[in-house]
């Protein structure tokens, strides 16, 4: 694949050719919720960390002060937390009816880090430094895996945290004070490493990287075009062509509704992070 | 004033008000009740020239006197003749000289004259200073009336407005690099201010005279001042006894008590002029930069925790230092009776979090990431934390430009990994 391909690909004209289906829709309308309410906890919980910035003030006045943006906090994370139970019953379910946890544990489909991961970092770092070829994936990229892997670890990290202080009472009756004092600590110091990562790192990946830019709708519409499978993805292609599963994988293009929702929700989620890590950026350096 | 030269004022200054009064009480009763307010300036024959509104001396300076309002005044009132105060004029000798001498009111209010003297006002005059206060600036001239007259510049309602005359004249404030600026503009939105602007503890109310005195008003670095750091909670006690009882038992007062001059008083905490309701939150949330004025450390560590960063956006519904520690007796956490003692500590947080079960009194308050000797679960906490973000931010981070930098490269040089061209 050369780099003139991928760079039409990126440019792709969503007219043409055939068109996959990359995410079930209970997967995105979780990630829209996810999405979501991430960003709520992320405008109402940051006044907080940076109270000291006249930002943060504003930002505090202009959801309510302090306590609504606590109801606010609360909410988003009693929804997000929800997201997060039912994408694992639904794994569990689709192990369970294809029988099949095998696949959702290991292989190309599985979204467990496995050795191929490994290799296809230092590739990708080769052909950043000049010293290989651009590489193909998978279903699954190593650093997909990471942003998947973070809410797990965010979920056990934020969620644990935010559920202590939310239910002093109940907690205080089964753990000793101090350990509120490390749940006050982690929950802030998670939420600016999920935040900074989420609103750097995954939007570089998803959205903002050339050939993405300005920003990649396949989780909105599910649907993912041939020519970026066959452009970034050519293993999984390449692997579904000769398995004859490609054709069980194809879908109609993706609906015009779909694609402005993910314009309009995914560009405003987007937009905010931006504003949102600008001023991050700029309370931490100065 | 009154209450000041009546506590203040000597034996002999008594006798000669007492004889004084006796005088003109006597030739009142001869002249006639009723008409002796109108009796002599009008009969004055100063008035023949000074009476006319736009009389000029040879300067061109005003000596117009308006005989209705010395009439009125404390000194028309007692039958004073104008050569009382103007001794170098006599009646015989018709018109004057030009340039007379400046009225000594010692002449009969020594004691005031020489309190005067001492006090900022009377020093800075001695020192050149030709627009320090002295006596008609706040008394009036021809026009003096005793204190208790509600329409006297001196009166209790009326004292804002006369030392506002300087002290919140922005001309003359930067003239006379007068201390603290435009003073007045401060008091004037105090809580003092606000009760002495009416209502029915307006009298009750302190004005500027309240705390600086009178004919006493000296300096904060004079330790003769009543508003000098040493004197301060005993003039703010004067009226909020209660108050002044509890920060004398507290840990401020006592070492203020032992002399220790870092010690706080009222006005470190409350300020001078500006003076707020203890419940407004724009009080509250500023009171905490002013403990942290001494105890930084403290301060710091209490804005990392949820109390701290609520009170930093505005917000006082959470915790401020007064709420654990109390406002005015607060103790140190050794002493039994202290309300972050051992003991007492989780009755303090369940001012607040109702039912708190008792295991809650371990938490920390002012947790001090930094601190690994005291709270090493603390500290290892955060120093987990802080090499997670650094790990994950340095990896992507290299990541991400790396990677841009290779897609930029390869978008402007798109011959570089394309065999058919030339490397």
């Amino acid at each position: 694949m050369t780099t003139a391909q991928a760079a039409s690909a990126a440019t792709g004209a969503p007219g043409g050719g055939r068109w996959y289906r990359r995410f079930t829709p209970a997967e995105r309308v979780l990630h829209v919720l996810l999405m979501l309410t991430f960003v709520g906890c992320a405008l109402s919980g940051l006044p907080l960390i940076f109270a000291n910035r006249p930002w943060a003030v504003v930002l505090a006045h202009l959801l309510g002060g302090f306590q609504s943006a606590g109801a606010m906090h609360r909410v988003c994370a009693a929804v997000m937390i929800g997201v997060f139970l039912i994408h694992i019953l639904l794994v569990a379910a689709r192990a369970l009816v294809t029988q099949n946890l095998l696949g959702v544990v290991w292989g190309p489909d599985s979204l467990v880090p496995q050795w191929q991961d490994a290799k296809d970092i230092c590739n990708h770092f080769k052909w950043f430094i000049g010293l290989g070829p651009r590489p193909q994936f998978d279903r699954w990229t190593y650093w997909e895996k990471f942003d998947y892997w973070a809410v797990f670890w965010g979920m056990a990290i934020i969620g644990g945290s935010g559920l202590l202080l939310w239910f002093p009472f109940f907690f205080g009756k089964l753990l000793p004070g101090w350990v509120f004092n490390i749940a006050g600590l982690v929950h802030g110091e998670e939420a600016l490493l999920a935040v900074g990562f989420i609103f750097t790192v995954h939007f570089f990946n998803g959205h903002l990287r050339p050939g993405k830019f300005p920003m990649d709708t396949v989780v909105f519409t599910g649907r993912i075009s041939e020519h970026e499978m066959k452009s970034e993805r050519a293993v999984e292609y390449d692997r579904l062509a000769a398995g004859r599963a490609l054709a069980a994988k194809e879908a109609a293009p993706p609906t015009t509704a779909s694609r402005l929702f993910g314009w309009v929700v995914g560009g405003a989620a987007l937009a905010l992070g931006i504003v949102v890590i600008l001023l991050i950026v700029y309370s931490v350096l100065f | 004033m009154s209450a000041d030269s009546g506590r203040k004022g000597g034996h002999r200054e008594a006798v000669r008000r007492a004889a004084l009064a006796a005088a003109f009480t006597i030739s009142g009763l001869l002249l006639g009740a009723g008409s002796q307010g109108d009796a002599l300036a009008k009969d004055s024959p100063c008035l023949a020239c000074h009476s006319v509104a736009d009389a000029k001396s040879a300067s061109g300076k005003s000596i117009a006197v308006d005989g209705a309002a010395f009439d009125k005044s404390v000194h028309g009132g007692l039958g004073l003749d104008c050569t009382a105060c103007h001794s170098d004029v006599s009646p015989d000798k018709i018109p004057h000289a030009e340039k007379l001498k400046p009225v000594d009111c010692s002449t009969c209010h020594a004691e005031q004259v020489k309190q005067y003297a001492q006090t900022v006002h009377g020093l800075a005059r001695k020192g050149g200073n030709t627009v320090a206060a002295t006596c008609t600036d706040c008394h009036g001239k021809h026009d003096i009336l005793r204190a208790a007259d509600p329409a006297s510049r001196t009166n209790h309602a009326n004292l804002e407005k006369t030392c506002a005359g300087c002290h919140g004249n922005e001309q003359l404030v930067r003239q006379a690099n007068l201390p603290g600026g435009n003073i007045a503009s401060h008091f004037h939105d105090s809580i003092h201010a606000k009760i002495l602007a009416g209502g029915p503890r307006a009298a009750d109310a302190p004005t500027c005279t309240n705390c600086h005195g009178t004919h006493n008003i000296r300096d904060i670095t004079d330790s003769a001042s009543r508003v000098n750091r040493t004197h301060i909670p005993e003039t703010c006690g004067g009226c909020h006894q209660a108050i002044y009882a509890r920060f004398s038992k507290g840990q401020h007062g006592k070492l203020r008590n032992e002399g220790n001059p870092a010690a706080p008083v009222c006005s470190d905490c409350h300020t001078a002029h500006d003076i707020k309701r203890h419940d407004l939150p724009a009080f509250q949330t500023a009171v905490i930069e002013q403990c942290g004025n001494c105890h930084a450390e403290r301060l710091s560590t209490y804005r990392d925790t949820f109390h701290g960063q609520v009170t930093k956006l505005g917000y006082v519904q959470v915790a401020t230092c007064a709420s654990c520690h109390s406002a005015h007796d607060m103790l140190p956490a050794s002493n039994p009776a202290s309300t972050i003692s051992p003991e007492n500590r989780i009755n303090t947080c369940r001012k607040c979090h109702a039912d708190m079960p008792a295991n809650f009194a371990s938490f920390n308050p002012h947790p001090d990431r930094h601190d690994k000797a005291n709270d090493p679960l603390y500290w290892y906490a955060a120093k987990f934390m802080d090499w997670l973000l650094i790990g994950v931010f340095a990896f992507f981070g290299v990541h991400t430009v790396f990677w841009l930098a290779r897609l930029w490269i390869d978008k402007f040089r798109p011959a570089r990994n394309n065999p058919g061209s030339k490397p």
